[in-house]
């Protein structure tokens, strides 16, 4: 008797079911739209747990003297980022634009709560404006005041990286810029995530200086040694992990260009990493664990912007120079320009950002300059490489300096001495641990 | 009663223990030490920046010992940790005033034992 009802129940369940199927019928058209949605938002994660990476690089390469500040600095700057970019930065991105920057969408009014696609773009666009605020920490490590870093990160996902975004992303949703209707092409931001950030680490660490001991009295540079590599490799994995999200996320489709996008993006990365290594043995005498280390990043750094138009062949060779741009970089940036970046973040982002937007324009298989498209491709590349140094350097170097003159953007010589965790979080990284280091 | 201190390479210490143990020697204190010696340095290379590694790493051992058993620990200390290079390290042979074991109260040579 009891399992008759049960049979009864289960049919009507099942034919309600079905009357509901018959009411929205489920087109090819809806699947798509929500594999695109699911594709965008395991994206959006994926790239999220690139902070892990960043903050994980970043503590093994400096002292662990001041491994809770590079890791605050990583909370921090997301956090910051993400409440601002939601209020303020996303319309200034995609909103319908004045021109110059968008107008709307801020804090997402007039978007309904619900299945309207907005929310996934919004996520997916927040990690990527939280990617170029955490880029700058690196640089700007084991010296700068904690709360000068603060202000940084409110403005750069507030206005800076937004404004640039919607020159040359705006398109993408309500708004648009003169790069991208110039032709700009940056797949997944090579120049809009990377180079900025990159040159706003420049200008930080220009404005506040070498770390203490980083030069001797003649100006020769000394090592200050990183101290945990395995996590700093740990954290190159990751990062590593999070660009299959980085750049095959940005089709924000879900069809077989994810698939070719994450092979350019992986073949880049790989040519990137055997190639430094190879530059630092030849150079250095020694495969440097640190440059192998800062050429997989630097190849998929290089390889964002052309991931999606470039064949398998071409996003080798991009990889490849970009693994020699980045230890040659990270020389001169230490030996001829002294300007002390413990991470190589200015090298990674910076250079080989502009190095893989360049790219587009010479091995892009429709508008390239080595597949006849001539140099006009090349052109409106490098407009958009100047762009982003001009306004990105030149806007760091006066907000530096304003946090500067005002909160201050360097701890006195004594806490440097003693280290951030201490002077700045009144804790150690490592309680119970004897740290036994000389510098 | 003297005190030895014995500075030897770190991945000798195993064999010196081995040794001291045949000598019936077992009460010891080792810590890790840093130190500067015949050895020299050698040089290191960080994101192509070469500098100098002049205190290299070495284990420190401490006995103390009564005067019957001042030569067997020092000779089983050499049969550990000797190789014939450079670097193998110092033995130092100090007087001792006095030793108290904490738990009784006793002192000197009783106190060592």
């Amino acid at each position: 008797m009891r399992q008759k009802k049960y049979l009864l129940t289960a049919v009507l369940v099942l034919l309600m079911a079905g009357t509901a199927l018959a009411e929205t019928p489920e087109t090819a058209d809806t699947v798509q739209i929500n594999l695109n949605v699911v594709w965008t938002l395991v994206a959006a994660i994926l790239v999220f747990f690139m902070q892990a990476g960043f903050a994980m690089v970043e503590a093994g390469f400096t002292r662990a003297k001041n491994a809770i500040n590079i890791l605050m600095k990583n909370l921090m700057d997301f956090s910051v980022g993400s409440l601002a970019f939601f209020l303020v930065g996303f319309g200034l991105m995609f909103g319908q634009t004045n021109g110059l920057f968008g107008t709307t969408l801020f804090g997402m009014s007039g978007v309904e709560p619900g299945t309207d696609w907005n929310w996934t773009f919004l996520i997916f666009q927040t990690v990527f404006a939280a990617t170029a605020a955490t880029i700058v920490s690196g640089a700007m490590a084991e010296r700068t005041k904690f709360v000068g870093y603060l202000a940084y990160s409110f403005f750069i996902t507030l206005l800076i990286y937004p404004i640039f975004g919607s020159w040359a992303w705006g398109g993408l949703l309500d708004g648009g810029g003169w790069l991208e209707n110039m032709g700009f092409l940056d797949f997944a931001g090579s120049t809009v995530v990377h180079s900025v950030g990159g040159w706003l680490a420049l200008a930080g660490a220009l404005v506040l200086g070498p770390r203490l001991g980083k030069y001797d009295k003649d100006g020769k540079p000394r090592a200050i040694l990183g101290h945990n590599i395995p996590i700093a490799a740990l954290g190159v994995f990751i990062l590593w992990f999070g660009w299959f999200g980085f750049n095959p996320g940005s089709t924000t489709e879900g069809d077989g260009m994810i698939g070719y996008i994450a092979v350019t993006t992986n073949l880049a990365a790989a040519a990137g990493a055997v190639m430094a290594m190879a530059t630092a043995w030849a150079l250095l005498k020694k495969p440097d664990a640190s440059m192998a280390l800062n050429g997989a990043l630097a190849g998929l750094v290089a390889i964002t912007a052309p991931c999606d138009g470039v064949s398998p062949m071409a996003a080798i060779l991009i990889g490849a120079v970009g693994g020699v741009l980045v230890v040659l970089s990270v020389l001169f940036f230490d030996h001829i320009v002294k300007i002390d970046d413990p991470v190589g973040a200015i090298s990674v982002h910076g250079v080989c950002g502009a190095w893989g937007t360049i790219s587009a324009g010479l091995f892009n298989m429709e508008y390239g300059l080595f597949y006849g498209g001539g140099f006009a491709q090349l052109g409106v590349q490098l407009v958009g490489v100047l762009a982003a140094f001009a306004w990105a350097f030149g806007l760091g170097l006066v907000m530096f300096m304003l946090i500067s003159k005002t909160i201050g953007l360097r701890v006195s010589a004594e806490e440097e001495l003693k280290g951030l965790d201490i002077g700045e979080h009144g804790m150690e990284a490592y309680g119970g641990f004897q740290i036994f280091s000389t510098t | 009663m003297k005190l030895i201190i014995a500075y030897i390479q770190p991945h000798k210490l195993n064999d010196v223990k081995a040794e001291l143990t045949k000598e019936e020697v077992a009460k010891m204190s080792v810590t890790n030490s840093l130190g500067a010696g015949a050895q020299k340095g050698y040089t290191e290379s960080y994101r192509g920046v070469k500098f100098d590694v002049n205190l290299l790493k070495k284990v420190r051992l401490e006995i103390a010992v009564n005067q019957e058993f001042v030569d067997k620990t020092v000779d089983a200390i050499i049969r550990g940790a000797r190789t014939g290079e450079i670097g193998d390290g110092k033995i130092f042979v100090l007087p001792l005033e006095d030793c108290i074991r904490i738990r009784t109260g006793q002192r000197g040579g009783d106190a060592i034992g």
